[in-house]
C-alpha cells in the first residue's frame, strides 16, 4: 500500500522531470504493452529511471520496479524515501564481496511477483565519451534465469547533458526515450554472445548510430 | 480584475470565429481528401488548426488576465524556447554553470525587471551583463575546447529566447497618452500580425506557390507565399488601427516592418537548424514543431516594434 505522501511525491518528481526535460517516447520496435518486461537501458544519471516510468503509459507504469545500487539510495534519509518508497526500487547490493542478498535472486522476486524491471546493465553511470559501457553480466543471469520475459532494450538520450555525474542542478533540455523489439534468451546462447547483442539492440537506438 | 477592454474582446472572438470555419474546412477536407488519415497536408493542417485552438486559447486567457498573465505566458514560452535552443547546441559539462545562470537566474530576473517596468536595465541586462559574466562562469571550468563557439552559442540562445522575446511582455511598459490601460492591445496587434502573416504566407504558398525564396535554407517559402502573405497580413494590420495608438497608414508601414522582420527571423532560425541537420526545433507543438518554429518570427519582430512604439509614440 502506498500512503498520500509517496504517491504524491511520485506525482511532483514525474512533473518535475516532464517539466525539465519535454521528454517524448519513441516506440520503435513495438507500441507499448502492459505484458511483463525487463527494460534494460544506458545508465548516464540517477534520473535515468524517472525519466524511463514518466514516458511509460499508466498501466505498465504502476507495474515497473527500477533496479537501483543500495550504496547509493540508502545512503541518506531523503535517497531512501525516494529510492525505496517512492519509486518502490529493488536496491541491490554492487559489492561483490561484502555483500549478503544475491542480486538476481532479488531480481527474479521481483519479476515471480508480477513486476517488469528498469535495470542499467551497465553496472554505473557512464561518464565518458564512448555511448556505453561493456554490460556486466547481470543481464545474462537475469535472462536465464527467467527466459520467457521479453527484454526491452531502452536508449535514453540527452539526460546526461541534463545531469552529468557530480552535479546537482540540473540544466533543461530536451530529452527522449526509445524503446527498441523485446528479445529473448536462446536456450544455447553463450554470455558473451548474449550480452554483444543486447549490447548491439541498445546501442542501435541512440540516435548517433541513425542519423535523422 | 478591471473588466476587459471591448476591443479585446472584439479580436478574441474575431479569432475564435475564424478559427471555428478553420476547423470546419479542415474537417471538410479530412473527410474529402483523406478519410483514412492518408494524405499529410491534410492531416498536418488539422493538427496545426488543433494546436492554433490550444494557442489562441492560452494567449486569450493570459491577455484577459492583464500584466501578470502575459508576463507569465511569456516567460514561460522563452523557457520553452531556450530549452530547444541549447538541446541543439555544443555545450559541454564546463558550460553547467553557466546554463544554469542562464536558466535561472538570467531568465527570470530579465521578466522581473520588465515586471518592475525598469527599462533601463533589462534593455541591457543580457547584451551586456550576461554577455560578460556568462563565460567568466565557464571559463572558471578551465574547459577551452571550442570554447568560442560555446559562449557564443549560449550568448546567442540567450539573446533569440529571452531578450527579444521579453519584449512582447515589455510593450505593456510603454506611456502612450490617451492610449492608458489599453497596451494590452499593442501585443494583440503585434502576434495578430505576424502569425496572419505565417499562416496566410502558408495558405497564398500552397494554393499558388510556385517561385522557392531560398530554396537551400527554407523550401517550402515561395515568392507568392511571401508577397500574398505579407499584403494581406498588413491590410489585416491596417484595418486593425482601430485598436491602436496608430493612425491606419502608420499601423501598415509597422505591419510592413513586423512582416518583413518576422520573414527573415523565420529565414535565421531555419539556417540554424538546417546547420544542426534538424526539421522542427522540438515537438510540443503538434503540427507545427517546437516553440520556437511557432515563436521565431514574433522573437525577431518584437525588439524592432517595441523601438519604434517608443520612440514614435511613447513618453518614457
Amino acid at each position: 500500500m502506498r500512503s498520500a505522501g509517496t504517491s504524491l511525491s511520485r506525482a511532483l518528481i514525474l512533473l518535475l522531470a516532464r517539466f525539465l526535460t519535454a521528454v517524448r517516447a519513441r516506440w520503435d520496435g513495438a507500441p507499448p504493452t502492459t505484458e511483463q518486461r525487463i527494460y534494460y537501458a544506458n545508465h548516464a544519471s540517477h534520473g535515468d529511471f524517472v525519466l524511463v516510468l514518466a514516458v511509460l503509459p499508466r498501466r505498465p507504469r504502476s507495474a515497473a520496479r527500477p533496479v537501483a545500487g543500495s550504496d547509493y539510495w540508502l545512503k541518506s534519509g531523503v535517497r531512501r524515501f525516494i529510492g525505496r518508497d517512492v519509486f518502490n526500487a529493488v536496491l541491490i547490493d554492487r559489492d561483490r564481496v561484502s555483500r549478503t542478498n544475491d542480486p538476481i535472486a532479488q531480481m527474479t522476486d521481483a519479476l515471480d511477483a508480477g513486476f517488469s524491471l528498469i535495470v542499467f546493465p551497465e553496472g554505473t553511470r557512464n561518464s565518458t565519451e564512448a555511448p556505453i559501457l561493456p554490460f556486466k553480466s547481470g543481464l545474462f543471469h537475469l535472462a536465464k534465469a527467467r527466459p520467457s520475459i521479453g527484454l526491452v532494450p531502452v536508449w535514453i538520450d540527452n539526460l546526461n547533458r541534463v545531469m552529468p555525474k557530480g552535479e546537482f542542478v540540473p540544466i533543461p533540455l530536451i530529452c527522449t526515450v526509445t524503446f527498441g523489439t523485446a528479445l529473448h534468451i536462446a536456450a544455447t546462447e553463450a554470455k558473451r554472445e548474449f550480452l554483444a547483442r543486447t549490447e548491439a539492440a541498445l546501442l542501435a537506438l541512440s540516435p548517433k548510430a541513425s542519423p535523422p | 480584475m478591471t473588466m476587459p477592454h471591448p476591443h479585446l474582446v472584439a479580436v478574441l472572438a474575431g479569432l475564435l470565429a475564424i478559427l471555428l470555419v478553420a476547423s470546419v474546412i479542415g474537417y471538410v477536407l479530412q473527410r474529402r481528401l483523406s478519410p483514412d488519415g492518408s494524405n499529410a497536408v491534410v492531416e498536418n493542417l488539422n493538427d496545426r488548426i488543433r494546436a492554433w485552438w490550444v494557442m489562441i486559447v492560452l494567449m486569450g486567457l493570459a491577455l484577459l488576465g492583464g500584466r501578470i498573465g502575459v508576463t507569465l505566458l511569456f516567460a514561460f514560452c522563452s523557457f520553452a524556447a531556450l530549452r530547444e535552443f541549447i538541446t541543439l547546441t555544443n555545450t559541454r559539462r564546463a558550460d553547467h554553470w553557466a546554463l544554469a545562470l542562464g536558466f535561472f537566474v538570467v531568465l527570470p530576473l530579465q521578466y522581473y525587471l520588465i515586471w518592475i517596468s525598469w527599462y533601463g536595465l533589462y534593455s541591457i541586462f543580457i547584451p551586456v551583463y550576461a554577455f560578460l559574466l556568462m563565460p567568466i562562469a565557464a571559463a572558471l571550468r578551465g574547459d577551452t575546447d571550442r570554447f568560442l563557439v560555446r559562449i557564443a552559442e549560449v550568448q546567442w540562445a540567450l539573446m533569440i529566447c529571452v531578450f527579444c522575446t521579453s519584449h512582447v511582455p515589455a510593450l505593456l511598459n510603454l506611456d502612450i497618452p490617451g492610449y492608458e490601460g489599453r497596451n494590452v492591445l499593442l501585443i494583440v496587434f503585434l502576434v495578430v500580425v505576424v502569425q496572419i502573416s505565417d499562416v496566410l504566407q502558408y495558405v497564398w504558398g500552397k494554393l499558388l506557390g510556385r517561385t522557392k525564396i531560398a530554396p537551400s535554407l527554407s523550401p517550402s517559402k515561395t515568392v507568392e507565399g511571401f508577397v500574398g502573405g505579407a499584403l494581406s497580413a498588413i491590410a489585416i494590420g491596417a484595418l486593425l488601427s482601430g485598436m491602436t495608438p496608430f493612425s491606419p497608414l502608420q499601423a501598415a508601414f509597422l505591419a510592413l516592418v513586423i512582416v518583413l522582420m518576422g520573414f527573415f527571423g523565420g529565414l535565421v532560425m531555419s539556417a540554424i537548424k538546417r546547420e544542426r541537420g534538424v526539421k522542427d526545433w522540438g515537438h510540443l507543438i503538434a503540427g507545427h514543431g517546437g516553440f520556437l518554429d511557432r515563436l521565431d518570427s514574433v522573437v525577431f519582430s518584437a525588439p524592432i516594434f517595441f523601438h519604434l512604439v517608443r520612440y514614435g509614440w511613447s513618453t518614457t
